[in-house]
């Protein structure tokens, strides 16, 4: 019963903060909302029995994602964007298309015999190690896994040639 | 004990919320984050499913989803770095950083 309330108050600040993000006034200020709603996701990561990755979600979203966030905010900041419209024209349109894809959803998932289904077992507390071991193991995900590292490899040199600034005269 | 349901409710939740800002901001910071809270509507979507389906099992595979769930952070990582890094080198030739005003290839 005190989980279920300690749920449904995470949830909401979640819900709310993630509103706010897009639609507070302020860049600085939906980037720190932001900040606000990848918190509420580590707690509910840490709800499931998942504590490995609510600290990877505090040390990469909020560690790096969010603060290369406002660096970008910071870097391409101009007082006029503030005071403009920042929705488009059509945002109703926008906004019927969420809510209706969040009721078809509702609605799909509702039907779904699994839905009100309690939690299962426990996660064994060997699976981290369990985890980690098969994260290395060509016969599991040794590969997926190298190719994840690849591509943040390649993500990274090729964002750092893009951010990077050419030199006068040759680009 | 939380049904899972709620689980579910709150990430397609998370997702519309992400999925209404992607679509209305003009800002292109702001839809990326957006895409980051899309990404992680996700990632509650799979660590539910793993706490209430797999992770007890052990003929099922427990570290499947977490797998998942890894490669899907690496995705959103590098997906941030290298959108700031588009948005930060169309500012410096535009001087803009609305979406509706990026459209040329070239600067």
């Amino acid at each position: 019963m005190i989980l279920q309330i300690f749920f449904l108050i995470v949830a909401l600040v979640t819900l709310v903060s993630a509103f706010l993000v897009v639609t507070a006034r302020g860049l600085m200020h939906s980037a720190l909302w932001l900040v606000l709603a990848l918190f509420g996701v580590a707690v509910l990561f840490a709800f499931l029995e998942a504590s490995f990755f609510a600290v990877v979600q505090v040390l990469v979203y909020i560690g790096a994602i969010a603060i290369l966030i406002i660096f970008a905010v910071m870097l391409t900041r101009r007082t006029k964007d503030d005071s403009g419209a920042r929705l488009i024209k059509g945002w109703w349109v926008a906004m019927l298309a969420s809510l209706a894809l969040f009721a078809g959803l509702v609605v799909a998932m509702s039907t779904w015999p699994g839905f009100q289904i309690g939690p299962g077992a426990g996660p064994d507390p060997a699976i981290l190690p369990q985890f980690g071991m098969d994260l290395v193991d060509p016969n599991k995900y040794a590969i997926p896994f190298e190719v994840a590292s690849i591509l943040l490899l390649a993500a990274l040199v090729g964002a750092i040639y893009i951010a990077a600034g050419r030199k006068e005269g040759k680009g | 004990m939380i049904p899972l349901a709620w689980y579910l409710v709150f990430s397609i939740a998370l997702f519309c919320i992400g999925l209404f800002g992607v679509l209305s901001r003009k800002n292109a910071v702001v839809i990326l984050m957006g895409i980051e809270l899309m990404l992680n509507a996700v990632n509650i979507n799979l660590i539910a499913f793993w706490r209430y389906f797999f992770a007890g099992s052990s003929q099922q595979e427990p570290t499947r989803a977490l797998a998942f769930v890894a490669i899907v952070f690496v995705a959103a990582a590098a997906e941030a770095a290298v959108g700031l890094a588009l948005i930060i080198s169309a500012y410096r030739r535009r001087e803009t950083v609305v979406a509706e005003d990026m459209n040329l290839l070239k600067g």
